[in-house]
């Protein structure tokens, strides 16, 4: 049930970035905050399922890059049209360098 | 209280309606549309509607919402008139709706071909309805020629070849999009048509045009003939201004509204397609915007504004189109610009940096593979929001991050 996964290395995402991840056919976001903190949510928008790894991190918020929906990837709130739809998100831990996300 | 009427169901209207409960408003809040559907997202029907086995509407709320929410959505219902010293909008059931405050969201129609009497293989595309039209006469095989080589005519001779139809597109500019877009991406987009079979004519009038019912014939300026089964006809939108018009509200270009969206009535507000602002960044310039985040931007805005926040349209102009495989985005006006610095990403994507003569950066025009260029093309957008003169070097090379200039 709870198995953690390993994503990526903690250097191989920048500060207030977004790392495209896939594991055993789904799709999921890494982020590392402008704080040094890392997240992970799924990895499409919930309004036309469009990889949000290719879109902007600013601050706590992931920018969908084609409709410009926004959402908390810290908690997964929707900010407002076009989106709705909360994001999915997933406990992350870092582990000798190594980040991993525990899929439920 | 009489509450807020909202004439236009589109995208505006219908993110207005929504934004006045989002911001606390508890008066009636009323939403007026002449078609038979809820509010809906205009994008998808010259692209995934069309190419779809059974196109479906993608609505910007449900009934259900709209009852939670307390919005009353009157559908399939025109407004017929505005009697402003009442404070009344006649409506085309013959009832009337009273209103505290008005927004007029009457959205844009397409510009109609001078020639008479085109018949049902004649199609524009505005609605869900001219979707569903168009597309009983899409299939594979079928001969489609696309009288205009804009957005909605090149994003439906993509569709069109996905279904296997063989498809024309006659333009009478010299080349295709030649509003707003650079030639250089217009030139990418032209060929990416032609390696995927679509015929495209540009520099080419349209002398004659008849339908029979069972086929279009088209004669062109040179004197060639074309067949088709379907005629798309893509030649531009016009805002819907006779409701204002009669009002006694000025039009120019559009339904005329300062930068806070207020029409000289001070309760009668216009956004989205249907209405002409002073544009902020680029020192009052009036335009028009044709455009599904405008209109969302718009349609909250005016929310805010007749709630009493009394906010400026700050926003730059941003859209999108998808063909094939590619991407275009474009933030600002790029016919601002008097120099351009080209930034080359990864897979062939690229974006052309508009800069004006003291360097500002006033656009940015990109494409490339999917999202390719999204990112930077948003970066560029807060930039340009910025009045930012950023390095023309720093734009042009991909090893400078353009987050990195936000804070310069």
């Amino acid at each position: 049930m709870s198995d953690w996964v390993e994503a990526c290395a903690a250097g191989d995402i920048d500060e207030e970035d977004v790392m495209r991840f896939d594991h055993a056919g789904r799709t999921f976001a890494i982020y590392r905050s402008p704080d040094d903190e890392y997240f992970a949510t799924d990895g499409l928008c919930t309004h036309e399922k469009v990889h949000l790894a290719d879109g902007l991190v600013m601050d706590d918020i992931i920018e969908c890059p084609k409709h410009n929906g926004r959402f908390n990837y810290k908690t997964g709130d929707a900010r407002g049209a076009p989106v709705c739809v909360n994001l999915k998100t997933y406990p992350v831990k870092v582990d000798a360098g190594k980040i991993l996300i525990r899929i439920g | 209280m009489a509450g807020i009427a909202i004439i236009g169901a589109g995208e505006c209207g219908g993110r207005a309606a929504l934004a006045l409960r989002d911001l606390g408003y508890e008066g009636p809040v009323t939403l007026v549309g002449d078609e038979p559907h809820l509010p809906y997202e205009r994008p998808p029907l010259s692209k995934d509607a069309m190419t779809g086995e059974a196109p479906a509407i993608k609505a910007i709320a449900t009934d259900a919402l709209f009852a939670e929410r307390a919005i009353r959505h009157i559908h399939s219902v025109r407004a017929v008139a505005v009697d402003r010293a009442a404070h009344v909008v006649q409506l085309s059931d013959g009832s009337s709706l009273p209103y505290d405050k008005l927004l007029l969201a009457t959205g844009s129609v397409p510009r109609q071909l001078p020639m008479l009497g085109l018949g049902s293989r004649c199609v524009y595309l505005r609605t869900f309805n001219d979707a569903l039209a168009m597309r009983a006469h899409l299939s594979a095989g079928s001969r489609v020629a696309i009288i205009g080589g804009g957005f909605i005519g090149l994003e439906l001779a993509a569709s069109a070849r996905k279904l296997g139809a063989e498809v024309i597109v006659i333009e009478a500019q010299p080349r295709i999009l030649m509003r707003g877009v650079p030639a250089e991406i217009a030139g990418i987009i032209h060929k990416a048509h032609e390696a995927e079979g679509v015929s495209i004519r540009t520099g080419q009038g349209l002398a004659a045009i008849a339908d029979d019912g069972k086929e279009v014939a088209i004669a062109l300026a040179d004197g060639q003939k074309i067949v088709a089964d379907l005629a798309v006809i893509g030649i531009g939108a016009v805002p819907v201004t006779v409701l204002a018009a009669e009002a006694g509200l000025a039009i120019d270009n559009g339904i005329a509204v300062d930068e806070r969206l207020r029409t000289a009535d001070p309760d009668i507000f216009a956004a989205g397609d249907c209405c002409s602002f002073p544009l902020t960044v680029y020192g009052g310039r009036r335009v028009r915007l044709e455009a599904w985040r405008n209109a969302q931007e718009q349609g909250a805005l005016a929310a805010r504004n007749m709630l009493g926040a009394d906010e400026a349209h700050a926003a730059v102009p941003w859209f999108w189109s998808d063909q094939y495989g590619l991407t275009l985005q474009i933030a600002g006006l790029s016919d601002e610009g008097k120099s351009i610095v080209r930034r080359d990403l990864d897979d062939g994507a690229f974006i052309l940096f508009h800069l004006a003569q003291d360097g500002r950066l006033v656009a940015a025009s990109g494409i490339g593979p999917g999202n390719a260029v999204a990112r930077d093309i948003r970066l560029a957008e807060m930039l340009i929001a910025g009045r930012a003169k950023p390095a023309p070097e720093a734009l042009g090379s991909q090893a400078v991050k353009l987050k990195s200039l936000l804070a310069a």
